[in-house]
């Protein structure tokens, strides 16, 4: 890639330099970048391009943790793109509560050249809800054209039909620091994952690919109890068991390979001390509550689902209050599996499923003989009931 | 041509005249909402698959090519 340290790459340039890396998106979707670009470049119109920060996932913060402190990586991915596109903004979403993030981009925009140059592209930073669902790109586009964040149905897609009508590229903004790094001529293959759970304190840790749950562990500070579960994906992930997990190489086209995904870059490992079932039924209601209330499956479904799992901690068989069968709740979870104007559901239907597949015994358990005695024990990571932590992150796992 | 049954499930409000017309392809979940068989459509329910289209009040069912179909599947 020698021409690319001499002058800024074309589009046919950049498009096969992408190629080459095998970069995919990061926000969870794994679609391939060169792919996106392409079909953006192939519509008639000048297209607009949007770099994702909203970072719905409760268990990510590898976006915010670029945004603010690599900046200018994520930056050059952007500018790089809307150059070859000949895209004449450039909108930076970023979740409304990450005020320092913001305000790291706009610092960082006021230093870039390529805003003095004739005929730079608009570019803004602009702060949308939070919410699960938010990210999603024909709901994060509705946000930006003044619409409420809600997913639209598809196609016509946002590459063809996006913001102001106009072919619109939205990619994470993991995807644009390493389009960023495409360009530079220095991509080797690394990302950020969030690591969280037992571990001291949530971090984002840069992994090579290859690099095994059990490293990406220790990066993070080792773990701090006995773990019983490891969750990949996020609360759209699988459930995997232990002591499996610990070895799984955490390259995403392996993980794909056996039905797994790192989806946004997420690792979370429950610690024992925890009840698993009281942790999916905790999650699986959050997941509920995000819907964005359109379709009948989606509200409905999750709803059942979460009740389903609540009662089962919260029965007690010995009085006959009515519980949900384990049964009854994996019907459900195939019932709203890939019935949605979005994959929200078939999210909740795979932690769900892989949750009761891995911790079966522990869900067996609940049915049989009710709530135990950690039932109460699962606030954690996501419950925003807590007082939020510090989104100060700590980098490691590369030298 | 070879057609198959779509439906917009964020159009959908769940009246069900699709699975009373036409319950060779179409059945409701819990909540009464319509699991569309996505199989081709064979030329002898081609009409009644067209009756069920037009009788829904919010637009939300449609007949699409196959490959349409195919092309159009869903990305997050």
């Amino acid at each position: 890639m020698a021409f690319l340290r001499n002058r800024r790459p074309n589009l046919d340039e950049l498009v096969d330099a992408l190629e080459r890396a095998g970069v995919h998106g990061h926000g969870g979707a794994y679609f391939p970048t060169a792919t996106k670009l392409r079909a953006v470049a192939a519509q008639r119109e000048r297209p607009v391009v949007v770099v994702n920060g909203s970072e719905g996932e409760p268990l990510s913060r590898k976006d915010r943790f670029l945004l603010g402190a690599r900046t200018d990586t994520v930056l050059d991915g952007a500018f790089a793109v809307a150059e070859v596109l000949r895209a004449d903004a450039i909108i930076i979403a970023v979740d409304h509560r990450r005020t320092r993030t913001i305000e790291a981009v706009q610092a960082a925009l006021a230093g870039r050249p390529e805003l003095e140059q004739h005929g730079a592209p608009v570019v803004e930073v602009i702060g949308v809800p939070d919410g699960y669902v938010t990210g999603q790109e024909s709901s994060l586009v509705n946000f930006l054209g003044g619409h409420e964040a809600k997913p639209t149905a598809t196609p016509p897609y946002v590459f063809e039909r996006g913001l102001r009508g106009r072919p619109t590229l939205v990619s994470n903004v993991e995807t644009f620091a390493q389009i960023g790094r495409v360009a530079a001529g220095t991509f080797d293959g690394s990302r950020h994952i969030t690591v969280s759970g037992a571990v001291p304190d949530p971090a984002v840790v840069q992994i090579r690919p290859g690099t095994t749950v059990a490293q990406a562990l220790t990066a993070a500070g080792g773990i701090t109890e006995e773990v019983s579960a490891v969750l990949l994906g996020g609360y759209g992930g699988t459930w995997v068991a232990m002591p499996e997990a610990l070895g799984l190489p955490l390259d995403e086209a392996d993980l794909r390979a056996h039905g797994l995904t790192l989806g946004a870059g997420i690792l979370f490992t429950l610690g024992a001390s925890r009840c698993g079932v009281a942790e999916v039924a905790r999650v699986t209601r959050w997941m509920s509550e995000q819907s964005a209330g359109q379709c009948g499956p989606c509200v409905f479904g999750l709803r059942a689902i979460a009740d389903g799992l609540q009662s089962l901690c919260s029965h007690n068989p010995l009085d006959g209050v009515a519980f949900t069968s384990l049964a009854q709740i994996q019907r459900w979870c195939a019932m709203v599996d890939k019935r949605g104007g979005c994959a929200h559901p078939d999210g909740v239907a795979r932690y769900v499923r892989s949750a009761m597949d891995v911790m079966a015994e522990e869900f067996k358990d609940h049915a049989t003989h009710g709530p135990c005695s950690r039932c109460d024990t699962s606030a954690g990571p996501g419950a925003r009931r807590r007082a939020p932590r510090r989104t100060a992150v700590a980098s490691g796992g590369l030298r | 041509m070879s057609e198959r049954l779509q439906v917009d499930m964020i159009a959908c409000s769940a009246h069900g005249m699709c699975a009373e017309l036409l319950p060779e392809r179409v059945t409701l979940d819990d909540w009464g909402y319509p699991i569309v068989s996505g199989a081709p459509v064979p030329a002898e329910l081609a009409g009644v698959a067209q009756m069920a289209v037009d009788a829904c009040p919010v637009l939300a069912l449609k007949l699409v090519r196959a490959q349409a179909a195919h092309a159009a599947g869903r990305r997050r």
